[in-house]
């Protein structure tokens, strides 16, 4: 069974090009010199590369999870082959300038052609989602020397990057790591590389920590720089971040032979996405003792200070939107592979007969079964995985083609785009981490019993998943952002922006033949969520307020994609009254959008009746009780 | 030397194609197309040849509808210099294909031409042989390996029941097998490259080529659907079937 990258393509395309007539951005002077055949041939390549060189090793690395004897992490040969596909591909400096080697790609092109990877392999495809943010961040904050030395072999292909957050004790809660840096020497702060910091501390969930893919690996870590007295400062502001290499370079970006001290405490064996490592790190504890260059000799890990002392969060954070759209994007994907895995099994599985048109469902024994995906109950389900999937990769590319609007020449319309996507980031980082899940639980429901063997890739599928719900923020936590913060930014300008869209899209659905239902629905959604946002905050008391707040994404995410479904819908349904010879492609859409406001809309107005009613259970339940 | 590479425009490998309720082709309206897999190998040679300092200059040409120029950008992504199209909305069956190539030949005077032993759609495994009759040149067909050295090419071919090498003098034809090499994959630089390469379009009838087909397709039928199997009780019943009704012993 392999995936249809085919039948993707064709979705993309329609996406692109149809809906969202991406090729109107080769008007901003940065992307003035692409053409759709070069963002055809950048969909193209990807999608083979992802077909011929990641979909052959992803059950392999799913099955052959990472393995440390003590000394050296082991991957199968079909990790490296595939990492070493991508490198040199050129994907890594996609969106950089061509001055640095780039090919000023958009992003939301880049995304695209990415979402192959995440649909073929999400586990092998992690190692570079980290390494070109780990690149990029440091392209935008790092100076030029660290530029040169530690981002450009990266975006090269040569070297691999880690991000460095979590620590045992603290994951969402960054104000409490632990990790100290301690400047090396009296002349610490005159080393080409940035000021130069001993660490010591551990951090945990490191994707892609410790291997020997590459010639390198770049380590981004964010720690605390002690005061006189040895204090760590608390809270966030006191976060610094810092470059910390695997292997030591000079100023010139050449290795020093020396290993940095950094040490690889163990492996966590994950319920999914085993084809990425994920690592233990001890940084500083002395396994790999130093002769500091100016400095102190012995334990402590080198690493290099990036822009300011405690504006560590800040640089991180800087690009958390993008990092946040690939997390909603790989989970999208999931949820499509899932969906094409089912469909294919459900048209060629034979089971079961037609309910009879009479009172009684009796059947008619003596006739052949038919085909599962003939069921009533199995077309739902494979209607709400193409209604989760495909409507949160469109709503996905929207928010990459958000980021490319911020390089517009229009300030005015950059304004508006950065501001909505503040706004809906919580949205495209959870809801497809949330609802393709949930369509991945219904790919395994589909198969029945095969669909919960490892004969079969579904189950995969919803393991792989599972983890979009935790990383890069929890789902309860960017429900706090968008409850706590989002919605109320500037006055609540960034709602009003989001509103005014939806209803344009609303106005113009009123005026298409079977659509006009739709648009009244989502006009209600529309209103019933700006009720409960008031509702909640009507005490002014914050804890009161964000005590339901995941009810409030959930709802929230679910009108904005019944949005995007009727924006999608006026676009098939327009495509079907001219003549065209595909058009099951746009049925499907339409049955879909219909689909999600007949069975998934609704739900809105009961997820926000605790919202509403700001109902205290969750808060005052005692724990004792519980 | 310049070398000249054949490259077709054809269903993509992975496409499931349907054979149309008329009978009269299958149905290629909203598929995907892409190149054909024998000339991507075709490409690979030609461009390995020149990092080899061999060849000094490849030239792609693709003959077809107007999005022909696609697979022509993509030949030029993997390496070639530059590109021509011959452009034609009509069925071009080998023969004028091979006559259309004669002809470039004729104007570009390269000492090889590569082309893909079949393309995977029509499968007619025709076109160099005919261009080689065309162009009185000598022909190394089914390549998986070619080895040139001044004028001379040495080519090792695959047939059956093993492999044949032969010895030719330039200028000759070439035509692809699967194990020749293992084409490359594009990179974003070199797609960006692409853009700025020449890609000249020309017509048959500027070629002086008549492309009027000279074969005409009665009719398009899908393969028969395969049967289920039986269980023959003895070897008689066996040896009688295999006899009267498979007809192969």
């Amino acid at each position: 069974m392999t995936l249809d990258i085919n039948r993707i393509r064709e979705t993309l395309d329609h996406l692109l090009y149809r809906w969202l007539d991406v090729e109107r951005l080769t008007r901003y002077p940065r992307y003035a010199e692409h053409d759709r055949a070069t963002f055809d041939g950048v969909i193209e390549l990807c999608a083979r590369l992802a077909a011929e060189k990641f979909e052959p090793g992803n059950r392999l690395s799913d099955i052959r999870e990472p393995a440390f004897d003590g000394t050296r992490v082991s991957l199968p040969e079909e990790t490296a082959e595939a990492c070493r596909a991508y490198n040199a591909s050129g994907m890594p400096a996609a969106g950089q300038d061509y001055a640095h080697g780039g090919m000023q790609l958009p992003y939301i092109v880049e995304m695209a052609a990415n979402s192959f990877f995440s649909a073929a392999s999400i586990g092998l495809k992690a190692y570079s989602m980290l390494t070109v943010a780990n690149a990029n961040l440091l392209m935008a904050h790092g100076s030029e020397t660290q530029k040169r030395v530690f981002a450009v072999p990266a975006l090269e292909g040569r070297y691999f990057g880690t991000m460095n957050l979590s620590e045992p004790q603290a994951g969402s809660s960054l104000s409490d790591i632990a990790t100290r840096a301690v400047p090396d020497g009296a002349d610490f702060a005159a080393d080409p590389l940035g000021p130069r910091y001993r660490l010591t501390g551990t951090k945990m969930w490191i994707s892609g920590g410790e291997h020997e893919l590459g010639e390198n690996i770049i380590h981004l870590v964010l720690a605390k720089v002690p005061d006189e007295a040895g204090r760590l400062p608390p809270g966030t502001r006191g976060i610094s971040l810092f470059v910390v290499p695997r292997l030591l370079l000079d100023a010139s970006g050449a290795p020093t032979g020396e290993r940095n001290d950094i040490a690889l405490a163990g492996l966590n064996h994950k319920l999914g996405y085993r084809g990425t490592v994920n690592t233990l790190l001890n940084y500083g504890e002395g396994r790999f003792p130093l002769r500091a260059p100016g400095g102190t000799d012995g334990a402590g890990a080198i690493g290099y200070r990036v822009g300011d002392l405690g504006a560590g969060l800040k640089c991180m954070f800087h690009m958390m939107n993008e990092a946040r759209i690939q997390v909603g994007l790989g989970a999208a994907m999931l949820g499509y592979a899932g969906y094409l895995a089912s469909l294919d099994y459900a048209r060629q599985r034979p089971q079961g007969r037609p309910t009879a048109e009479g009172a009684t469902p009796a059947k008619d024994a003596s006739q052949p079964p038919i085909a599962i995906v003939e069921h009533p109950d199995v077309k739902r389900m494979l209607l709400a995985q193409k209604a989760y999937a495909e409507g949160a990769l469109a709503f996905e590319l929207y928010c990459a083609l958000l980021v490319d609007e911020q390089h517009g020449d229009q300030p005015a319309r950059a304004d508006e785009a950065r501001l909505l996507l503040d706004l809906l980031t919580p949205v495209a980082k959870s809801w497809p981490s949330e609802w393709c899940l949930e369509g991945n639980s219904l790919a395994i429901q589909v198969l029945g019993g095969y669909g919960y063997t490892r004969d079969f890739p579904v189950e995969q599928h919803w393991r792989d998943n599972r983890l979009n719900m935790i990383h890069e923020g929890t789902h309860g936590i960017h429900a706090l952002d968008l409850l706590g913060r989002k919605v109320l930014m500037k006055d609540g300008e960034a709602l009003r922006i989001l509103f005014g869209r939806i209803g344009a899209t609303a106005a113009a659905a009123a005026a298409v033949d079977g659509l006009q239902p739709l648009a009244r629905q989502l006009s209600a959604a529309v209103e019933i969520v700006a009720l409960a946002t008031a509702e909640a905050w009507r005490s002014g008391s914050a804890r009161a307020a964000l005590t339901n707040a995941t009810g409030y994404l959930r709802a929230f995410g679910h009108m904005v994609l019944a949005w995007i479904w009727l924006d999608l819908a006026i676009v098939s349904a327009q495509a079907l009254t001219a003549a065209g010879t595909a058009a099951d492609f746009h049925r499907g859409k339409l049955a879909a959008a219909r689909y999600f406001f007949a069975y998934e809309l609704p739900l809105v107005a009961a997820w926000l009746a605790p919202v509403r009613a700001c109902d205290s259970l969750c808060r005052e339940t005692a724990t004792d009780w519980l | 030397m310049k070398v000249l590479v054949a490259v077709k425009r054809v269903v993509d490998y992975n496409v499931k194609v349907r054979v149309k309720a008329d009978q009269s082709g299958v149905d290629i309206a909203d598929v995907k197309f892409s190149m054909n897999p024998f000339d991507e190998i075709a490409i690979e040679e030609a461009v390995r040849l020149k990092e080899k300092g061999v060849a000094t200059e490849v030239i792609a040409v693709s003959m077809g509808v107007a999005q022909c120029q696609e697979t022509l950008r993509t030949a030029l992504a993997m390496g070639a210099d530059r590109a021509i199209h011959v452009q034609s909305d009509a069925e071009l069956q080998p023969l004028a294909v091979a006559k259309l190539l004669k002809a470039i030949c004729d104007k570009e005077q390269p000492q090889l031409v590569i082309l893909g032993k079949q393309a995977i759609d029509d499968d007619c495994n025709q076109t160099g042989q005919m261009l080689a009759a065309l162009a009185g040149w000598s022909q190394g067909t089914f390549a998986s390996k070619v080895e040139i050295s001044g004028s001379d090419i040495s080519v090792i071919r695959e047939v059956d029941g093993g492999l044949q090498t032969v010895a030719l003098k330039l200028p000759a034809i070439v035509t692809t097998d699967l194990r020749l090499n293992e084409p490359r994959y594009a990179t974003l630089p070199n797609i960006m490259k692409a853009k700025k390469k020449p890609l000249d379009a020309v017509t048959p009838e500027a070629l002086g080529v008549d492309v009027t087909p000279r074969l005409k397709t009665l009719k398009v039928t899908e393969p028969p659907k395969r049967k289920g199997g039986i269980k023959v009780k003895t070897i008689g019943e066996l040896v009688d079937k295999l006899k009267n009704e498979a007809r192969v012993i």
